[in-house]
C-alpha cells in the first residue's frame, strides 16, 4: 500500500479541492479551496522525488556524497511555487473584494443571477 | 513498514484529513483556521519527506500569510452592506 | 444550469479524473524508489559550484532564468493587487482609533518581533548553506513586522511602514535580480550565468551569484508581502464606503 499511498493522497486532495471549488457558496471559500488544490501538486512533486533512506539535499553538515540524497529538482519546483502561489491567492482575494464591492454579494450563484 | 514509512503515512493521513476539513468547513473565517492547520500538517509532511526548504516556506506561507489574507478579506466583504458599522477599532 | 445538474456534471468529471489519476499512479515507479538522473546531476553540479544547499543551487544557479520568471509572476501579482485594492473615489478613509491590548500579549509580541526579524534575515543570508533562502526568509521577515500590529496598534505599524519605501524595495529586488544576471553577460557568458568566484565550500561567501540572487529575492519577497498585507489591512480596517453614495455609486 505504501508504494502508492502518497500519490493517492495527492490525487484525493486535488479532487476534494475541486469539489469545494464547484460547490462553494462564498468566493473567499472558493479561493481557500483553490489553495487546497495547489497543495496537492506539492505533495505529488515531493512524493515523486523521495528516495527511501535518502536525506535532505543539503551538504553543509555531512561529507558530500556520503549518503544518498532525495531529488532536489522537484523540491526547487515546489519551493518557489509555495510563495508565488500565495501572492496569486492574494490577487484572487483582491478580485473577490472588488466583486463584493461592485455587486454587494460574494455568493457565486447570486452573482450569476445578477448577470441575467 | 519501517519507521520512516510509518511517519510518512501518519503525516499523509493528517494532510488528507485536514484538506478534507478545509473544504467541508463552509464558513470562510473558520476555513482560514483549518487552512492554517493544513499548512502545519503539510510542513510536517515535507519535513519527513526530507524537504526542509519547502517545509520552511510552507510553514511561513501556509500557516500565516494565506489565513491572514483570507481573514482580512472576509472582514472586508462582511463590512460591505453594514454601513453603520463604525467601531473600526482593530 | 441547475444545482442538481451541476453536481452530476461534477461527479462524472471527478470520477473520470479520479480513474485516470489512479491509473497513472499505478504506472509510476513505487514511492521511494526510481532513478533520479536529473537530481543526481544537479547534486554534482552544485558541489562543483561550492553551493552546499542543492535546492538553492538549482533555484538560483541552474534554473536561475526560471526563477526570474517566478519572481516576475510574484511582482505582477502584487502589482495587480495594489491596483485592485486602491481607494476609489466613492470610499472614505476612517483612521482607526487605538485599541487596548492585554499587557502580556503586548510584551510577548514586542519581545518576539526582533527575534523573528533576525530569524528572517538569517534564513535569507544562509540560503546557500542551510535550508532557506530569499523566498522563505522574506516571508518570515515581512510577517515579523506585523507583530507590531498585534503588540501595539495599527497606527504604530503605519509609522514604521512608509508604504512608498516598500513599493520601491519590491522594484529594487526585481531589478537587482536582473542586474546580477547582466553580470554574467559582462563576463562574456550567458545571462544569469554564475561567473563570480565560487568561494570556499560551506562558508557564507560561497556559491558565486547564489547569495546575491538570494538577497535580491529576499528583498523583493519581504517588500511584496508587506505591501500585500498593508493593502488588505487598509481595506479591512480603514477604508469604508461613503455612507450616502456607497450603494448606488458603485453601479
Amino acid at each position: 500500500m505504501m508504494h502508492v499511498l502518497p500519490y493517492l493522497v495527492a490525487g484525493w486532495i486535488f479532487l476534494v479541492g475541486c469539489y469545494g471549488l464547484a460547490t462553494s457558496r462564498h468566493l473567499v471559500h472558493a479561493v481557500g479551496c483553490l489553495s487546497v488544490c495547489q497543495a496537492a501538486t506539492y505533495v505529488l512533486l515531493l512524493a515523486v522525488g523521495y528516495r527511501t533512506g535518502g536525506t535532505a539535499p543539503v551538504n553543509s553538515d555531512m561529507a558530500p556524497r556520503s549518503r544518498p540524497l532525495v531529488d532536489p529538482v522537484v523540491q526547487a519546483l515546489a519551493l518557489t511555487d509555495v510563495v508565488v502561489g500565495a501572492t496569486v491567492t492574494a490577487l484572487l482575494l483582491a478580485l473577490v473584494i472588488q466583486v463584493a464591492k461592485r455587486h454587494g454579494t460574494a455568493d457565486p450563484d447570486e452573482l450569476s443571477e445578477l448577470r441575467g | 513498514m519501517n519507521g520512516d514509512d510509518l511517519l510518512i503515512a501518519v503525516c499523509l493521513t493528517l494532510v488528507a484529513v485536514s484538506a478534507t476539513a478545509a473544504v467541508a468547513v463552509r464558513e470562510p473565517a473558520r476555513q482560514a483556521l483549518v487552512l492554517a492547520v493544513l499548512g502545519l500538517t503539510l510542513a510536517a509532511l515535507f519535513t519527513v519527506l526530507q524537504a526542509p526548504d519547502v517545509a520552511l516556506s510552507q510553514l511561513a506561507v501556509g500557516s500565516v500569510l494565506t489565513p491572514l489574507l483570507i481573514l482580512l478579506s472576509v472582514r472586508k466583504v462582511r463590512r460591505r452592506g453594514r454601513v453603520d458599522d463604525k467601531e473600526a477599532g482593530r | 444550469m441547475s444545482t442538481a445538474l451541476r453536481r452530476w456534471v461534477l461527479a462524472i468529471g471527478a470520477a473520470g479524473l479520479g480513474a485516470l489519476l489512479v491509473g497513472a499512479f499505478a504506472a509510476l515507479p513505487d514511492f521511494g524508489t526510481g532513478a533520479h538522473p536529473y537530481g543526481d546531476r544537479a547534486t554534482s553540479e552544485s558541489l562543483a559550484r561550492h553551493t552546499a544547499n542543492v535546492v538553492s543551487a538549482v533555484n538560483f544557479d541552474q534554473r536561475a532564468f526560471d526563477t526570474l520568471g517566478e519572481e516576475s509572476i510574484l511582482f505582477a501579482a502584487v502589482l495587480g493587487t495594489v491596483v485592485l485594492l486602491r481607494q476609489t473615489r466613492d470610499e472614505d478613509r476612517v483612521p482607526p482609533g487605538s485599541a487596548r491590548v492585554d499587557p502580556w500579549v503586548r510584551r510577548y509580541a514586542l519581545a518576539l518581533l526582533p527575534v523573528a526579524l533576525v530569524t528572517g534575515l538569517y534564513v535569507v543570508a544562509h540560503g546557500q548553506l542551510s535550508p532557506g533562502g530569499g523566498f522563505q526568509g522574506g516571508v518570515i521577515a515581512a510577517t515579523a513586522v506585523h507583530l507590531l500590529y498585534i503588540g501595539a496598534d495599527y497606527r504604530a505599524l503605519e509609522r514604521i511602514r512608509p508604504m512608498g519605501l516598500y513599493e520601491v524595495g519590491d522594484a529594487i529586488g526585481e531589478a537587482g535580480y536582473l542586474l546580477v544576471g547582466v553580470v554574467g553577460l559582462l563576463a562574456g557568458a550567458s545571462f544569469l550565468a554564475n561567473t563570480l568566484p565560487h568561494g570556499t565550500f560551506n562558508t557564507l561567501a560561497s556559491g558565486g551569484t547564489v547569495p546575491l540572487l538570494n538577497a535580491a529575492v529576499g528583498i523583493e519577497v519581504a517588500c511584496a508581502v508587506v505591501v500585500l498585507v498593508s493593502r488588505f489591512l487598509d481595506q479591512a480596517v480603514e477604508i469604508t464606503d461613503d455612507a450616502k453614495s456607497g450603494k448606488d455609486g458603485a453601479r
